[in-house]
């Protein structure tokens, strides 16, 4: 199969406010209709997704936000094609989840680092471009440049094990990033982590995603660091998974960790907190 | 062990030492050590330095008690050489062999306890120990057939054996290449070969797979080394036939273990995959290959000795005039033990020397695996 | 492969009974071998069948030519059912001590197994014990002990067994010796692999306790070691079987199914030989199983489910 170039995406343009201050319409990076998930297994079925309706516009960062098992996870392999839903449709920057895999629209990150222990770090983020068909020169630019996005410069002849839980995270955010997708899904990629190193990786998450302009969706259940980092938050109920609560944020772009003491966040967070009660998040 | 006891011990060594100067070598009429002057000089410096390894400090303790040992070996070598000793070996002989062993032994555990902080003398040392050991074993072998007189007939001495073996390079030589080259490498090559080839068809098409491992796993515990007479009965009584076999015994251990090594690839890894549209054969060769590399390894070493035994064996069945395991069974009838020995001895060297060149490919591909780092 | 520019859901998958799902590779997989051999069988044997009626001037259709290589008397390939009817025959219609018993044969031959493979387990089992409490004993000995495997012992097995004959062990010992050599080396790796098993935070806290090395042996190492011991006994006992098998062969032995292979291959008796396969290959599979049944009640016993 010839290789196909991912789409290539450019910085998204200041949003265009259009006279009277209202916002010019962004394309749709993920469009989810009606959908559901259903698990049969030996005893009965499982209903894991019902009834999800979710827009995503280019250029948001969208934290998906439940309790252990609300289906949070479920409906971001469904927007990456590695589940197919039992009902309702999705279209993944206009096109089905499949065609968006196959035409390398996406980048994933794991709640794992999920690096190759037999390869260095380098060719573990030059891994991708490897099976996309990019030439030797262009890989190897590309590796360094996303490295030192990360902070990694210097650690390129490393293998994964002689490296942080933190720094083999963010190795694989370089390695998701190296192909330049236009969709980043990340799923709880800092759970492992302490919390120091945590809040350094949310500060550096959030100037990544200010200075690419990519569509984040980003899986958490930690209410602290979904305040903090999206421009849209969407609170689910457990099991069957439901939006209960779409909260639109807009802390200013260049915020940094102190903004989690002011009145704003902490009201943003009850509001969160009060939707998760809602959909018996709390309940045993 | 406690330092008083280690003291003890090297100083009963010592004493055991100064033994072979007072009781009488041997049952025959012979010369003792105090007519033997060179001899009776090592024996007292070997005594000494027994005794002052008891009183110094670790590294030069145990250099003492290696240096004695060392020259203990030899006074007793050379004794051997005495006609009137040989064979008839009393206790003036014994218990310096004696104190030899316990000093040896004491020098030995000594070694294992130390742990140097360098990378470099900490692999010296890992080294040195089991080949001091099988050096001291070699000795004792030594000392034991040709002091007790054991008839060569029955259990020939090393120095027989590896008289034996350098004075026959043609025959060692042909017998190798007709074993090992012709009838396990091939075997070995092609069984191991098709096995990996089917186990990465089993492993495309789940059904297949799922199928053929129990039966696989089934299969190789089998005494799959009876089908030699029929491989003969197919394939003539020339190496292809024990070729035959070898490929049969090498397949299925190969089958199993890379199919479960093929499997070993996480779920995260395989979505990550599935994430960049990876076609199957690119997931082939950048994931589920370098993860089966540990098993793929495993299956190779245990295949290693299994064909050679499966290759050995296969010409108890019937093989030309040439072949190690005919050349056992011809010499063993014949009662030449030293040349059954010398083709063991070539036997074993070239297992060894095999599986070590294996384990060191394993190594250099492989080292990634935790297995390894800790 | 196309797809609609929107994408609509899937049906949920039919869900087989777990059962089914397990066995039914195996069950066709193993009919299509089968049916393969068979196919081989008639390949093999046709040219000697051919030649036979040739050389009695007898017409053939290709229907008599098939069904002759299917049931020759000497084929190069027997088919299933010869084997399993000769098998039949060699246990079923002979008394059980009459040497032209299977019964017989493999009897010789199992006890050897289990007399080698008590010894050899019993050995390895406390080499293992030894090597894990002393250090030396894990440097010095170990890396011989793995050379020693290297060694293909059964190229000695005819020395041994010329040895132990001129000192006056005959029979069943030298067979049972060669066996427990061969099948120790596996319990030993497995054991010691076992006795190391515990985390270190097991190790850690018998320290905290004071407890003595036999009371962390008895209370720790050792139950952690079962599971490695079983895996290494099941693999142990298959060895012994061919190392009992294999000592048989280089001195003409009378009994056991080494000598029921070595005696086909001289008569060219073939389907006898693969007859006495069979008959080692189940014996490798009841031996396997005995162990599999052990390893279920004892692992049931400490507290598996």
């Amino acid at each position: 199969m010839a290789s196909i170039r991912p789409f290539e995406h450019t910085t998204a343009p200041e949003a265009a406010t259009g006279e009277a201050g209202a916002p010019a319409a962004k394309a749709l990076t993920v469009d989810a209709r009606g959908v559901s998930l259903t698990f049969h297994t030996g005893d009965g079925e499982v209903q894991a997704l019902a009834n999800v309706d979710l827009q995503i516009s280019d250029g948001d960062f969208v934290s998906l936000i439940g309790p252990s098992g609300c289906g949070k996870t479920t409906l971001m392999r469904i927007i990456a094609d590695l589940q197919q839903p039992t009902a309702g449709t999705i279209l993944v920057n206009g096109v089905s989840p499949e065609q968006a895999r196959l035409a390398r629209h996406y980048g994933y990150i794991f709640q794992a680092p999920a690096l190759y222990p037999w390869r260095t770090i380098e060719r573990n983020v030059m891994l991708p471009l490897e099976i996309m068909g990019f030439d030797a020169k262009e890989r190897r630019a590309r590796m360094e440049r996303y490295l030192k996005l990360v902070n990694l410069s210097g650690f390129e002849r490393k293998f994964p094990w002689q490296l942080s839980g933190g720094m083999q995270q963010r190795a694989s955010i370089a390695r998701a990033l190296s192909f330049d997708p236009a969709l980043l899904l990340m799923d709880e990629p800092f759970g492992a982590l302490d919390e120091i190193v945590r809040d350094h990786l949310n500060e550096q998450l959030l100037r990544l995603w200010d200075q690419t302009g990519k569509t984040v969706v980003f899986v958490t259940h930690s209410i602290p660091e979904a305040v903090f980092l999206s421009s849209k938050i969407v609170v689910m109920s457990p099991r069957p998974g439901r939006i209960v609560d779409v909260i639109a944020c807009d802390f200013p772009r260049d915020r940094t960790l102190e903004i989690r003491e002011t009145p704003e966040f902490i009201k943003v967070a009850q509001r969160v907190r009060s939707g998760l009660r809602s959909g018996h998040s709390y309940d045993e | 062990m406690p330092a008083n006891w280690r003291r003890l011990a090297l100083l009963a060594a010592a004493i055991g030492m100064l033994a072979a100067a007072v009781l009488p070598l041997s049952s025959e009429p012979t010369a003792g050590l105090l007519s033997r002057p060179a001899l009776l000089a090592a024996t007292l410096l070997t005594a000494a330095l027994y005794a002052g390894a008891a009183f110094v400090a670790a590294p030069l303790s145990i250099a003492a008690s290696f240096g004695g040992v060392a020259l203990s070996c030899a006074v007793t070598l050379a004794l051997l050489r005495d006609a009137t000793i040989a064979g008839y070996a009393a206790w003036g002989f014994w218990l310096p062999v004696l104190a030899t062993w316990g000093a040896a032994w004491l020098g030995v555990a000594r070694l294992a306890a130390v742990k140097p902080h360098d990378k470099t003398a900490s692999r010296i040392v890992d080294l040195a120990i089991p080949l001091l050991f099988g050096a001291f074993i070699f000795y004792l072998w030594e000392v034991t057939v040709r002091g007790f007189g054991v008839p060569t007939v029955l259990f020939p001495a090393p120095s027989v054996i590896a008289i034996r073996f350098f004075a026959s390079p043609a025959v060692l030589w042909q017998d190798f290449v007709q074993t090992f080259v012709l009838g396990m490498l091939t075997g070995y090559v092609i069984g191991c070969g098709a096995g990996f080839l089917v186990a990465v068809l089993a492993h495309r098409y789940t059904f297949l797979g799922r199928g053929l491992l129990p039966i696989g796993n089934f299969v190789s515990a089998l005494p799959i080394v009876g089908i030699a007479p029929i491989m003969v009965m197919w394939f003539g009584f020339d190496w292809p036939s024990k070729a035959a076999v070898v490929v049969v015994i090498t397949f299925f251990p190969m089958l199993v273990n890379t199919l479960a090594g093929l499997n070993t690839a996480g779920h995260i890894e395989r979505d990550l995959m599935r994430s960049y549209g990876a076609g199957h054969r690119q997931t082939l060769q950048k994931l589920y290959l370098p993860a089966a590399m540990p098993f793929i390894f495993n299956a190779l070493k245990i295949n290693s000795t299994l064909a050679f035994i499966g290759a050995i064996v296969a010409e108890f069945f019937g093989t030309p005039t040439q072949g190690i395991g005919f050349r056992i069974s011809i010499e063993a009838g014949r009662m030449a033990l030293d040349m059954v020995w010398a083709e063991i001895a070539l036997a074993a060297i070239a297992g060894m020397a095999f599986y070590g060149f294996v384990a060191l490919a394993e190594r250099a591909t492989t080292f990634w695996h935790p297995s390894y780092r800790t | 492969m196309t797809s609609s520019t929107v994408s609509t859901a899937r049906p949920a998958e039919i869900a087989w009974h777990p059962a089914v799902g397990r066995y039914a590779p195996i069950v066709v997989i193993a009919l299509a071998l089968i049916a393969a051999w068979y196919i081989a069988a008639v390949l093999m044997n046709i040219n000697l069948v051919r030649n036979a009626f040739e050389r009695n001037e007898t017409p053939y259709t290709t229907a008599e030519l098939i069904a002759g290589t299917l049931n020759a008397e000497r084929p190069l390939l027997p088919a299933p059912h010869q084997i399993i009817e000769t098998f039949a025959d060699d246990v079923f219609d002979w008394p059980v001590t009459s040497p032209r018993s299977l019964v017989y044969h493999g009897w010789v031959t199992l006890s050897a197994t289990f007399l080698g493979f008590l010894l050899g387990a019993a050995f390895g089992i406390i080499l293992a014990v030894l090597i894990v409490h002393a250090r030396t004993l894990q440097k010095s000995l170990l890396p011989w002990i793995i050379c020693s495997q290297m060694v293909p012992i059964l190229a000695v097995a005819p020395i041994v067994i010329v040895v132990l004959g001129s000192i006056g062990l005959r029979g069943l010992l030298p067979k049972a010796i060669i066996s427990a050599y061969l099948c120790f080396f596996p319990v030993t790796i497995g054991v010691v692999k076992g006795l190391n098993s515990p985390d270190p935070i097991q190790r850690d806290l018998m320290r905290t306790w004071s407890a003595t090395p036999g009371q962390i042996f008895w209370k720790l190492r050792w139950p952690s070691a079962v599971p490695f011991l079983f895996t290494s006994l099941k693999v142990s006992i298959t060895i012994s079987l061919i190392g009992a098998i294999v000592a048989e062969l280089p001195t003409g032995a009378q009994a056991g199914i080494g000598a029921r292979l070595l005696a086909g291959s001289y008569y060219g008796q073939t389907i006898q030989i693969w007859a006495a396969l069979l008959a080692a290959s189940l014996l490798a599979a009841g031996l396997i199983g005995l162990i599999s049944l052990a390893e279920r009640s004892v692992a049931r016993l400490m507290g598996a489910h």
